[in-house]
């Protein structure tokens, strides 16, 4: 080795150390930010939804910032996020996690899309006690394992559909009904079936079909002949976009008549758009819909919320946008109550948080779930081919009249 | 298990019209398979993923306000290219190597296909609508989906056509030669780089098809083509190699496997039961051939 290659071998040594220990420093606070990590799905199955959430999280950053950010020890602090693109890939995303953590120095995160790449961060944000405030992973084992820094905004998934079956039960006075059930083979879509279950078992229903779809099916074909035959008094669905999709596409095609058809899903797959007036009567589960009468100070109400994301973005925001902003704003209380950056003093402030936002109220359980904002269901309804998603359960809620039972395809035009 | 279907004798006719239906879209998909395997010995992983983009075509006619139907003739002139730049760009660089080798290649076409679609169409489920209408049997308690009939009436039509090309033209005289003897046929005059390259296109043509189908039919994803390189290589094996008719009753078969296997295993088997089916018939060619190697010897 000459002493040229020497000399740039030390240089560039040197300039990698300084590198490295400059990134190290870039922790937890910087200058007046408050910096925050996240791994999302911008790119791969999920990068819709990713782009929904990312879209969510800097509407709400933006806004605190301009607010004037968050108030620690008497001086104001923005918000700043790194994100990092984990291809909606769990075992991409854990490895996000611990660079976040570890290189880049982060000390909160920000969830990721889906329940199953934020149950493949948890692990890692626990391990090295990072409290984490996520949007978007409602399955009910998150929330099972005992984590201490795991903050869900959003209701547990297991809470989806209990409310349509609760209706159904109201609107066959009070006696049990009959359920024909079909499942996506997922933790998501199963964990709404058991919410079924439990629902079921308190209300005395009783369960006739209980199919589990693959994960890689697009026909349902065989299931609703079965639920045509056996004629249940509620058919529920939920397979995400795909299962909402199908599930309406061949409910239509095969004349299928039910009382009472109850999905997840139906606004990330633009049901009313997608299918039009054949999905009208529709009922679906939502964490959140634009009317519903919560309000903050940052965002003002649902309807604020919706038209000012609609002129930042260009369309509607779903769900998943507006409990992602509202992710921020715990964040935003939780520092300003705990008056510290320490992580433990932060955690500690999430657990006790309990506030009303735009997105509704948050208060968190024991295993880091939202108890207090309960699941709203709507029902798409048409005037022509123009179809409006309206609020009309849980009653204290509802916007719109409850139309049950759905016509007959006989009888629709 | 469950045995409502024996108890129903209209959702057996249901199950029965449904897979038939369906394995016949099946089918048109396994035959591209059965025929680009046979001609060049390449086993295309990318074959699912081929007909997802001919029902992105499809789908985006729709978008553009013509009716999706038309697809089954615009989306295979545009896959035949695709498929013709494909062989030109990577196919051709694997078809005289070792099967391995093109399943490699074909299973990395298949992701960038799939990361593409998801770039250029996104990542939401999407459907287009071909309002079509029901048609309704035995006093309504048989209902079968127009866009399925017009899907398998398509898929025969073009099946028929592609038989009488193959018997009747140049072309299909070539690939018909190739197919038997590659060095004979270049010996004797045919350009077998270029009939390589029409089959490759012939096969994305039908794959084009049957994603125009699809999209009218079913659903469309940038990522659900696997199962169907899968259905179509089942069919294959079953049928064996440049024998239509054999092709068209495994697929169909395989429609009425799935439907039953639903009703009676479960929902939760039918894509399970496929791959077992798959195993069942390897071990037993395998049983089957194992005999005839030793008279050979």
């Amino acid at each position: 080795m000459n002493k040229l290659t020497k000399l740039f071998i030390t240089f560039v040594s040197a300039i990698t150390l300084t590198l490295a220990s400059i990134s190290s420093s870039f922790a937890k606070v910087e200058g007046d930010y408050i910096v925050l990590g996240s791994a999302i799905s911008l790119t791969g199955k999920y990068s819709s939804n990713g782009v929904h959430t990312q879209n969510g999280y800097n509407m709400a950053v933006d806004r605190i910032n301009k607010m004037g950010g968050v108030e620690v020890q008497g001086k104001k602090y923005k918000f700043e996020i790194i994100y990092y693109d984990d291809e909606s890939n769990p075992k991409r995303a854990a490895q996000l996690a611990e660079r976040l953590i570890k290189q880049d120095g982060v000390h909160y995160m920000l969830g990721p899309y889906s329940s199953g790449l934020t149950k493949a961060i948890a692990p890692v944000t626990e391990k090295y006690k990072i409290p984490m405030v996520e949007a978007n992973g409602a399955s009910r084992s998150l929330f099972t394992k005992g984590y201490k820094y795991l903050f869900a905004v959003l209701s547990p998934a297991n809470q989806y559909l209990e409310v349509a079956i609760d209706l159904a039960v109201e609107k066959n006075g009070g006696k049990g009904v009959r359920i024909a059930q079909a499942f996506e083979q997922d933790a998501f879509s199963q964990d709404v079936r058991l919410g079924i279950l439990d629902a079921a078992k308190r209300t005395g229903s009783e369960i006739i079909i209980d199919d589990k779809l693959p994960k890689e099916l697009n026909d349902m074909a065989a299931t609703l002949a079965k639920v045509k035959a056996t004629k249940p008094d509620v058919l529920v669905v939920s397979g995400h976009t795909k299962g909402a999709l199908t599930a309406i596409r061949q409910i239509s095609e095969m004349k299928v008549d039910v009382p009472m058809l109850a999905m997840t899903h139906c606004d990330a797959a633009k049901l009313s758009k997608q299918h039009g007036k054949k999905s009208e009567y529709a009922l679906c589960a939502s964490q959140w819909h634009k009317n519903l009468s919560y309000k903050d100070k940052f965002f003002g109400t649902g309807k604020k919320y919706d038209a000012d994301f609609k002129k930042e973005f260009g369309y509607a925001p779903p769900y998943q946008s507006a409990e992602s902003s509202a992710a921020l704003l715990v964040f935003k209380d939780a520092f300003e109550r705990a008056n510290s950056f320490d992580r433990d003093a932060v955690r500690d402030a999430l657990k006790t948080t309990e506030m009303q936002t735009f997105y509704g109220n948050i208060k968190f359980g024991p295993g880091g779930q939202n108890t207090a904002k309960p699941m709203i269901l709507f029902q798409v309804r048409c005037k022509g081919d123009d179809c409006e998603n309206k609020v009309v359960a849980p009653t204290k809620w509802a916007s719109d009249k409850f139309y049950h039972p759905i016509p007959k395809w006989s009888e629709r035009s | 298990m469950d045995f409502l279907i024996f108890k129903a004798p209209m959702l057996m006719v249901q199950a029965s019209l449904d897979g038939i239906l369906l394995g016949i879209l099946f089918a048109l998909i396994a035959y591209g398979m059965a025929l680009q395997w046979g001609v060049m010995n390449i086993i295309n992983i990318a074959q699912g993923d081929l007909v997802i983009l001919g029902g992105y075509i499809a789908y985006t006619m729709y978008l553009a306000g013509i009716h999706p139907a038309w697809g089954v003739i615009v989306s295979p002139i545009i896959m035949f290219f695709v498929g013709w730049a494909l062989y030109k760009l990577v196919i051709n660089k694997v078809v005289d190597r070792d099967l391995f080798i093109s399943i490699l290649a074909t299973f990395g076409i298949a992701i960038v296909f799939q990361q593409l679609m998801n770039f250029i169409f996104g990542a939401d489920v999407v459907v287009a609508q071909s309002e079509y209408g029901t048609t309704m049997l035995f006093d309504n308690s048989v209902t079968l989906p127009n866009s399925k009939i017009f899907s398998a009436v398509i898929s025969v039509l073009y099946a028929i056509a592609l038989v009488i090309y193959m018997k009747k033209s140049r072309l299909g005289r070539a690939i018909r030669a190739t197919a038997q003897n590659a060095r004979a046929a270049k010996i004797l005059g045919v350009d077998t780089e270029k009939v390589y390259a029409a089959t490759f296109g012939i096969n994305a043509a039908l794959c084009g098809i049957a994603g125009a189908l699809i999209s009218i039919t079913l659903t469309l994803h940038p990522y659900v083509g696997l199962p169907y390189t899968v259905r179509s290589f089942m069919i294959v094996i079953v049928a064996g190699l440049g024998n239509l008719p054999a092709v068209a009753v495994s697929g169909m078969g395989l429609g009425l496997f799935e439907e039953f296997a639903d009703y009676i295993l479960g929902t939760e088997f039918r894509i399970g039961a496929v791959f077992m089916l798959l195993v069942f018939i390897l071990v037993y060619r395998r049983f089957k051939l194992s005999k005839k190697r030793e008279y050979l010897k």
